[in-house]
């Protein structure tokens, strides 16, 4: 690999680091510490909030696994990715104002201090931030292999030197910065990602020869990759319509994404937010699936997904623009690592320490607390990656959907139905966490529908169902919120 | 805290808003289902080319993508209103 196409990634890196430590000393004096540690004082404008949600969102998948997979389904799956431009604007709309406001009522700082006041229950907190331990911590080590990994075949360093730099690079202003911080270096990270696809969507479509010869290519080859259906007609309309729920509605109830709901600062910014998210989201996914379908004809018979995206930029880039576009996954990556490190720190400290250990910890214990366990769980993160636990990468595979179904309805039916209640929300979280177990081991894609639809729609009835059967047990009913 | 029964303003606000969103996810499924679906079913020997891009693909995910945004854009001018996040303490409604 020539130091052509390192500068820019080594360039990228300072960046970065330069953003985080220009944000950890804009750190508002002002607001309580816990506050602007992990919500960045709620003062988020429009274009931070797009690109730290979409950043945050879009991970590895987006921009190393789904063009790989698209390179060998074709157009049909580029079809299935575009259902992800709902998430540029069904989250802040549906969470929306109302979320904003009652986060601000109950000065909630986290996902789970919201549910806390909403539900009046030590269950529903204890269960989420388990949840959110568990799951979000092995989708974190699954990412930082990625992010190694991604280093590794760039530079040709070993793969544990690899993980160590970019453990670094992530800890050092996650743990000084906070959510500021992290914000922050998402909208850089952000707009590497929109520039990078952008160049490489341009350089792949000059060295196909334009649009209609790379689509003549891939018909001459096999014609069902122009098809919506895949290239063995195996995408039904049924299973791709399921990733509607799997990586577009659904995404409401992911809690890293939520809590950037309860984070900006007026609803001029939220406005701003839904109409750029849209764009970014819907452009780069557009981008990036089919760069991954049009490499197929300049690169025939790539056998490893994951390697189409690397050797497809340094196919018809000039080395050094190779590596500008190659920062994009590595950004992808930590804008998704550096916001779920600072969620599962926040769900330590804050929903487990204060709630239930030491609720009347001092600020200065509070803040030591905060950088101290920021710092060991990312060194935990790093010795995981170092050489996976089975038990990690099994995890993983639930993290995505398993949070979906256990915090969709808890958190837009308790925003919106008022009789909603504990009782819902308990049975909906363990409905829906373990279904969607059940269903991904012993019945995956039960139907012919991705293996989340199920469970959200068990997790849908049983709250119902529990909160209606339960109402006369609570008596005190949330009147101030409906 | 006072018992205050009559619905906050804001929230009416944001509960339209959010059946918007959901009118939106509505649409943009059909959008992309329908031109996916509908003309993307017939045998690709028939399949008619804009822009070299099959027809379907060509409507359902980069025409889709700008009528979305353009939908997004109309709502968020036109129907979204500008609330004030803070708990107002003067007890009325500030008029802007």
């Amino acid at each position: 690999m020539s130091w052509q196409v390192i500068t820019p990634l080594i360039i990228f890196l300072v960046l970065i680091f330069i953003v985080g430590f220009w944000a950890s000393k804009k750190m508002n004096k002002s607001n309580s510490f816990l506050q602007e540690y992990f919500l960045g004082g709620r003062e988020l404008g429009g274009f931070i909030l797009a690109m730290t949600m979409m950043a945050t969102y879009g991970s590895a998948s987006s921009f190393i696994g789904g063009p790989g997979v698209a390179y060998t389904q074709g157009l049909g799956w580029v079809l299935l990715a575009m259902s992800q431009v709902v998430t540029g604007y069904f989250v802040l709309m549906v969470l929306g104002k109302k979320f904003a406001i009652t986060a601000r009522r109950y000065q909630a700082v986290t996902l789970i201090d919201y549910l806390k006041e909403r539900y009046k229950s030590k269950w529903v907190v204890l269960l989420s931030a388990f949840s959110i331990i568990v799951f979000l911590f092995s989708a974190m080590a699954a990412q930082w292999v990625g992010g190694a990994r991604l280093i590794e075949s760039l530079t040709g360093l070993s793969y544990s030197s690899a993980l160590f730099i970019f453990a670094i690079s992530v800890m050092v202003y996650v743990i000084i910065g906070g959510f500021r911080a992290v914000a922050l270096t998402d909208a850089l990270q952000g707009a590497i990602m929109f520039i990078g696809t952008l160049i490489l969507l341009i350089a792949v479509i000059i060295a196909g020869g334009g649009i209609p010869n790379i689509i003549n290519d891939l018909i001459a080859e096999n014609p069902n990759l122009i098809s919506p259906y895949g290239f063995d007609r195996g995408l039904t309309p049924l299973y791709v319509s399921s990733f509607w729920v799997l990586v577009g509605v659904g995404v409401v109830g992911l809690p890293q994404v939520t809590v950037r709901a309860m984070s900006y600062k007026n609803s001029k910014a939220m406005h701003r937010a839904i109409i750029i998210g849209t764009v970014v989201v819907g452009f780069i996914m557009l981008g990036m699936h089919l760069i991954g379908v049009f490499a197929r004809p300049i690169l025939p018979g790539i056998e490893v997904g994951d390697k189409v995206m690397p050797l497809i930029a340094l196919e018809v880039l000039p080395p050094w623009l190779a590596g500008v576009v190659l920062a994009a996954p590595m950004a992808a990556i930590m804008s998704t690592v550096d916001s779920l490190l600072l969620l599962v720190s926040s769900a330590v400290v804050k929903d487990v320490y204060i709630n239930y250990i030491k609720p009347n910890a001092e600020e200065k214990t509070i803040k030591k607390m905060s950088f101290g366990v920021t710092a060991i769980l990312g060194i935990l993160v790093f010795l995981m990656a170092l050489s996976p636990p089975d038990l990690i990468i099994w995890l993983n595979l639930f993290s995505f959907g398993g949070l979906e179904a256990a915090f969709i309805w808890p958190v837009v039916l308790g925003l919106y139905w008022r009789k909603g209640n504990k009782f819902g929300a308990i049975s909906s979280m363990v409905i829906g966490i373990g279904s969607y177990i059940i269903f991904h081991l012993y019945f995956p894609n039960l139907f012919g529908m991705h293996t989340v639809v199920l469970p959200v729609i068990l997790s849908l009835i049983s709250f119902i169902i529990v909160s209606i059967m339960t109402s006369n047990k609570i008596k005190e009913e949330a009147d101030l919120q409906y | 805290m006072e018992k205050n029964k009559k619905k906050d303003p804001r929230f009416k606000i944001a509960e339209k808003e959010a059946w918007i969103g959901i009118g939106l996810v509505l649409f943009n499924f059909i959008w992309w289902f329908g031109f996916a679906y509908g003309m993307g079913s017939e045998p690709v020997e028939n399949y008619q080319f804009i822009l070299g891009l099959p027809a379907w693909f060509f409507y359902s995910c980069v025409v889709g993508f700008v009528v979305m945004v353009i939908l997004v854009i109309i709502v968020v001018k036109f129907f979204f209103k500008d609330v004030p996040f803070d708990e107002e303490k003067d007890g009325g409604t500030k008029t802007k």
